[in-house]
């Protein structure tokens, strides 16, 4: 699934077009889910989706990776030629094998023997290699899941609420594997958060999404290069972006 | 100290049955001494073992037949609600149907053999396996399944580390209580229609002669094998799925 071909900086990966997801079409109470919500996510880019809960988001997601295959509208390359890998807000690991089990068996049949040194050392996994997942703090299960879809070699890494329920620390060092994994590998990231301050300060572009029927309010863009937002600067954004959107962003 | 209250225990209740036995002085309540005097001279001719052994693998094979086939009924029927709607009430008319009669009529309409034998063991106990593996089946983590969708997951890894894993401690619950069902319900069908085994040694003893001894003594004899397996394998087992806990 996962190909090492990574389109260059700046193309697009991932190009999500819903026209519209009713759940419970032709039932007594039809739900609609999303209404034209249409995105891409940027190879080489950090590309946060922000919206109140409950607005489809999850909903988007499942349709994106495939999962959901009933909708209007079209997900470009097919989801089980786009390269993507996931990692869900609960880490979903299987609690009956190892850590290093976990990584490898989400490998295709062949490629499972590759040496992983590398990336269990670069999230700090190397002694936990030979863990069962029960052993580990929820932050360092994240890694794990982390761990799993980073060993696809994705072009695109789609992270659900990645550092929530963390304390700050452990938040900042999962950021920062996030981020660095990104400027080395040249993959597309898609982040789910309900955290405007984290997006603020991690992603290129951020997506506000309305409430339910979700659809795209506004794209931003952040030019400031991460390095350089301070404290000061990702407050003011957040502030400026809350006037313009009070329905999606608390003042 | 839970090793000396079993001990105890045992001891209390080892005392009272001589005491009971003293007491009647009949050779319908022997004591202890008796009963082993009897598995001694029962295991001396040979007979204690070929009894038991015949027993043992009569319950071996219908074990193993109903654990498989009650495993994969189990598992079909957690996964499809339309066989399982199909199968329930005959399911449930199995599950309680008396074990007399559906050993009584496996030798009607399959006739005083073996293969009837075991055709009862099987049908008695293969419900209780399917009903339990059922709620393995129905209670997979929903979860885990959209990870293993998500990673394109191959079935036969979806096989090995996602199902089974999940239907593992209700295997080995099934096993555990099927193996004791098991064995109870061959004596009755060597009693009723076999000319050897544990439960045919019994109907002889009671029949000829009224020998308590004997009767107890084989009871016995079979029961601490049946308990020996219990702890040495299935329990094992029970500890081996659950050690990532």
């Amino acid at each position: 699934m996962a190909g090492s071909a990574a389109p260059g900086p700046g193309a697009v990966a991932l190009r999500v077009d819903i026209d519209r997801k009713v759940y419970g079409a032709g039932g007594r109470e039809p739900v609609e889910a999303v209404r034209g919500l249409a995105f891409s996510v940027i190879a080489g880019e950090i590309t946060c989706l922000i919206g109140p809960s409950g607005a489809g988001k999850t909903t988007t997601l499942r349709i994106l990776l495939g999962l959901d295959p009933d909708y209007e509208g079209r997900v470009t390359p097919h989801p089980d030629a786009a390269g993507i890998a996931m990692a869900f807000q609960e880490p979903r690991l299987l609690p009956w094998r190892t850590v290093e089990q976990n990584v490898r068996l989400a490998l295709p049949r062949g490629t499972r023997g590759q040496d992983l040194d590398g990336l269990f050392d670069s999230l700090g996994l190397g002694p936990w290699r030979s863990r069962y997942p029960g052993a580990l703090s929820l932050g360092m299960a994240r890694r794990v899941s982390l761990a799993r879809a980073l060993a696809q070699k994705p072009r695109i890494l789609v992270l659900d609420e990645p550092f929530v329920s963390l304390d700050d620390t452990s938040a900042a060092g999962l950021r920062g594997l996030v981020v660095a994994a990104v400027e080395r590998s040249g993959m597309g990231v898609l982040m789910v958060t309900h955290n405007v301050a984290e997006a603020i300060e991690i992603a290129d572009r951020l997506l506000l999404v309305s409430g339910r029927p979700a659809g795209l309010l506004g794209t931003i863009p952040l030019e400031r290069p991460r390095g350089a937002r301070d404290r000061a600067w990702v407050e003011g954004r957040r502030a400026a972006l809350a006037a313009q959107f009070p329905t999606v962003i608390a003042g | 100290m839970g090793f000396a209250t079993r001990l105890v225990s045992v001891l209390v209740l080892l005392a009272g049955w001589q005491a009971a036995a003293s007491a009647a002085g009949s050779r319908l309540l022997p004591a202890p001494l008796a009963i082993l005097d009897f598995i001694r001279r029962e295991s001396a001719s040979g007979d204690l073992w070929w009894n038991v052994g015949i027993t043992l693998s009569r319950v071996g094979i219908s074990f193993f037949l109903a654990m498989t086939l009650g495993v994969l009924l189990g598992i079909a029927l957690g996964r499809s609600r339309r066989l399982n709607l199909v199968l329930d009430t005959p399911l449930l008319i199995l599950l309680n149907t008396p074990a007399l009669v559906i050993t009584v009529l496996a030798y009607i309409w399959v006739g005083l053999n073996e293969a009837a034998a075991i055709v009862a063991v099987v049908l008695n106990k293969l419900p209780n396996v399917a009903v339990i593996l059922r709620e393995g089946a129905r209670g997979l983590d929903p979860q885990l399944e959209e990870m293993a969708r998500t990673y394109r997951f191959d079935r036969r890894t979806w096989i090995a580390h996602v199902l089974v894993p999940q239907l593992q401690p209700f295997a080995v619950a099934a096993a555990r209580s099927g193996l004791s069902l098991a064995w109870k319900i061959v004596l009755v069908i060597e009693l009723l229609g076999r000319p050897n085994g544990v439960g045919f040694a019994i109907n002889y003893y009671f029949v000829q002669s009224l020998n308590v001894a004997a009767i107890v003594g084989y009871s016995i004899v079979f029961m601490s094998v049946m308990i020996a397996i219990d702890i040495l394998i299935l329990q094992r087992l029970e500890a081996y799925v659950r050690r990532w806990r």
